[in-house]
């Protein structure tokens, strides 16, 4: 037989027909839905006059525009509201699971997913939205698709798709002190730029990437799409298996082992070749943080800024519209500028361990006062494990208080937006100009790299905290 | 939503020779609220178009009179970022029915041909000759022919070819979409389902 990577071995087994000259009819077994990008495919499917061809394999949440605060109360914006409405009223139209807004088990759609046991190793999984690559961690396919393919999911569970490339990204080796998942990923997107993986599905492997846990490996197939990989894959191991055995409630002793035997298949055979194989060492990694307006634009935290671009015969209007926008110049040195905010949540690190991170740091410290900090869960449950491990009372001695969840100032589609012109130094997953407010100024760095600038005001090497 | 069919164009540009517009530029998160498809182009490029009191931005291209027509020239990796097509919707609601770059982020892409707007990849020196000639003459055409594939750019008499996956291109030309595709083998995708024993 031939030899097949991981990411072969789950499209081919999900490819249900093959259209000469076209794209493939791909089966998609888990679909993830939320109130911005469903209302239009629901619509769609009540003008044709057709029901949800397969409702038990979509899961709905309500995530990108509701408050963090007050949550029990009616949503104060008028077309948000609506919106989660609507989203409500089609999945009980429809009987979609939901975990709305104040479920027990409500939250960011990617967050969620995985916690509570629907992301499993070999699955095609899709949401609209581009972050749904975060579910690659467990060895599925996962991918982001647009409104209209929500609908082609919704009506027949099925999609369209071409296959892409594939691309093996090796972090080998050990990282440094304050390094994490998160600056792995921000060093190998720098290196690629943001649209340097366009066209190929990642699949990240080596002896760095083995050693993470869950959580950190999700933060990494998180941000593939920033360099414009269709989207990124881990094999699942041990710790996959450990993680999920907590996860998946009902199954007797034998039924676990039967998916385990399938799933341990799950991984890329020996010798396989890839469209492109890129080969990084851990240890050359330090702590990251961007510059400009995409995510591409990093570098270390102690780094100076470039002075071009890149392309030295070419014309660098992007790249100074950018530094323009950010108000740095080419060269400056980032470290010990002051900032005003401080963002800890999203899909790429609202997480549990992105909380113990973060309070191991500040914790015994005070925040500095300059800072107004939004520290936001990424679900229900990772707000009350932050409680119940203790984490709380370390942030609120600190001086921090703790929101409740959503994507928040990620997108800032809610209330939780970065006044213009103020720089925020944000543990979410893009710097885009506006992302998180109009002129709002984006860093994006690690919840170690935060937490160093929550408690210096300044931006920090979180290494010097580290002992 | 039905939309127009597309095979021969003929029209004048709007250059945009920014890189890595991401879709939060094309419509910002704020704008996402609705829950139609209609009425985005209002808000295409809001915060570029429009200064933070509300008033036009004269410096931004689409409110530079000279320049106008259906086809939008932009930098290359067009539409990098989030996954929502009301980047799409916004960009067709306004007027455009073409956008020509020397790349474009996958789910764009997609969402484009799934909505009558066509993506054009050219070399991206082309692409940096056509804004050059656009910009000195905001009058001349480009020469659109879908079916051969085929683009004529103004001071060239050669047409260029480009790439467009043959499913794709008859959807366009015939306003047909993946859902009707996708709908019409329903058996097959029932058999699927039976084989691999899910349901
Ligand atoms: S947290 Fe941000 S990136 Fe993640 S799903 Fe929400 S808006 Fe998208």
């Amino acid at each position: 037989m031939k030899a097949k990577t991981l990411f072969e071995k789950i499209w081919d087994s999900h490819a249900v027909y093959s259209i000469e000259d076209g794209p493939e009819v791909l089966y998609i077994d888990q679909h993830y839905i939320h109130e911005v990008t469903s209302p239009q495919a629901f619509k769609g499917l009540d003008d044709r006059g057709i029901k949800v061809f397969r409702p038990k394999r979509t899961l709905a949440t309500a995530d990108h525009n509701i408050p963090t605060k007050d949550q029990h109360l009616t949503i104060k914006e008028e077309l948000s509201r609506l919106q989660v409405e609507k989203l409500t009223e089609n999945c009980k139209k429809h009987k979609i699971n939901l975990f709305g807004l104040n479920h027990k088990k409500n939250g960011i759609v990617h967050v969620i997913g995985p916690e509570l046991g629907f992301t499993r190793p070999g699955m095609t999984i899709v949401c609209g939205d581009s972050h749904t690559s975060t579910h690659g961690a467990f060895g599925t396919i996962a991918f982001g698709i647009g409104t209209s393919e929500v609908e082609m999911v919704l009506a027949t569970q099925c999609l369209l798709q071409t296959k892409p490339k594939t691309m093996r990204i090796n972090v080998n080796g050990d990282l440094k002190k304050g390094v994490t998942s998160k600056d792995i990923i921000m060093y190998i997107i720098a290196k690629l730029t943001s649209g340097g993986a366009t066209g190929y599905f990642v699949e990240y492997a080596g002896t760095a990437i083995e050693k993470l846990s869950m959580e950190a490996r999700m933060t990494i197939c998180n941000m593939s799409i920033e360099m414009g990989a269709r989207g990124g894959l881990i094999a699942p191991d041990k710790i996959t298996f450990a993680y999920l055995k907590k996860r998946i409630g009902k199954l007797t002793d034998k039924e676990w082992e039967s998916q385990l035997r399938k799933w341990k298949k799950l991984k890329s055979d020996p010798g396989v070749k890839f469209d492109k194989e890129i080969k990084i060492q851990a240890s050359d990694i330090n702590p990251m943080i961007t510059f400009g307006t995409n995510p591409g634009m990093a570098i270390t935290v102690t780094g100076n800024i470039p002075l071009s671009g890149g392309l030295e015969d070419k014309k660098d209007e992007s790249f100074l519209k950018s530094l323009n926008y950010m108000g740095f110049k080419p060269g400056d040195k980032l470290a010990g500028r002051k900032v005003d905010y401080v963002f800890l949540g999203s899909c790429t690190n609202g997480r549990i361990e992105d909380f113990r991170e973060f309070a191991s740091l500040v914790k015994g410290r005070k925040k500095a006062s300059n800072i107004t900090a939004l520290l936001v869960p990424g679900s229900k449950l990772v707000e009350e494990q932050v409680k119940r491990e203790g984490l709380l009372e370390i942030l609120n001695d600190a001086g921090f208080e703790l929101r409740q969840p959503g994507c928040s100032s990620c997108l800032a589609m809610n209330e939780d937006k970065i006044p213009a012109g103020k720089y925020a130094v944000s543990t979410s997953n893009r710097n885009f100009e506006g992302r998180q407010g109009p002129g709002a100024r984006t860093l994006l760095a690690s919840p170690l790299t935060a937490a160093a600038a929550a408690i210096t005001g300044k931006i920090t090497d979180p290494s010097e905290f580290i002992n | 939503m039905p939309k127009e069919k597309i095979n021969k164009l003929e029209s004048t540009c709007v250059p945009l020779p920014i890189e890595n517009i991401d879709t939060d530029q094309i419509i910002p998160a704020r704008f996402l609220t609705a829950t139609t498809r209609e009425g985005f182009g209002e808000n295409l490029f809001r915060d570029w178009r429009y200064n933070k009191d509300g008033s036009a931005n004269k410096s931004f291209i689409l409110n530079n009179k000279a320049f106008s027509g259906k086809v939008l020239i932009a930098g290359k990796n067009f539409g990098c970022g989030s996954s929502r097509e009301h980047a799409v919707w916004a960009i067709y609601d306004y007027g455009f029915r073409v956008v020509i770059s020397s790349f474009f982020a996958d789910i764009f892409k997609n969402n484009s041909l799934n909505n009558g707007l066509l993506p054009i990849i050219l070399p991206e020196d082309l692409v940096l000759n056509l804004i050059q000639a656009v910009q000195n003459d905001p009058g001349v055409k480009v020469k659109i022919n879908l079916e051969e594939q085929k683009i004529e750019l103004p001071g060239s008499r050669k047409a260029y070819q480009f790439e467009i996956n043959k499913y794709k291109k008859d959807c366009m030309i015939n306003g047909f979409n993946d859902i009707d595709y996708l709908l019409n083998i329903k058996n097959k995708i029932i058999g699927f389902e039976e084989k691999k024993g899910i349901t």
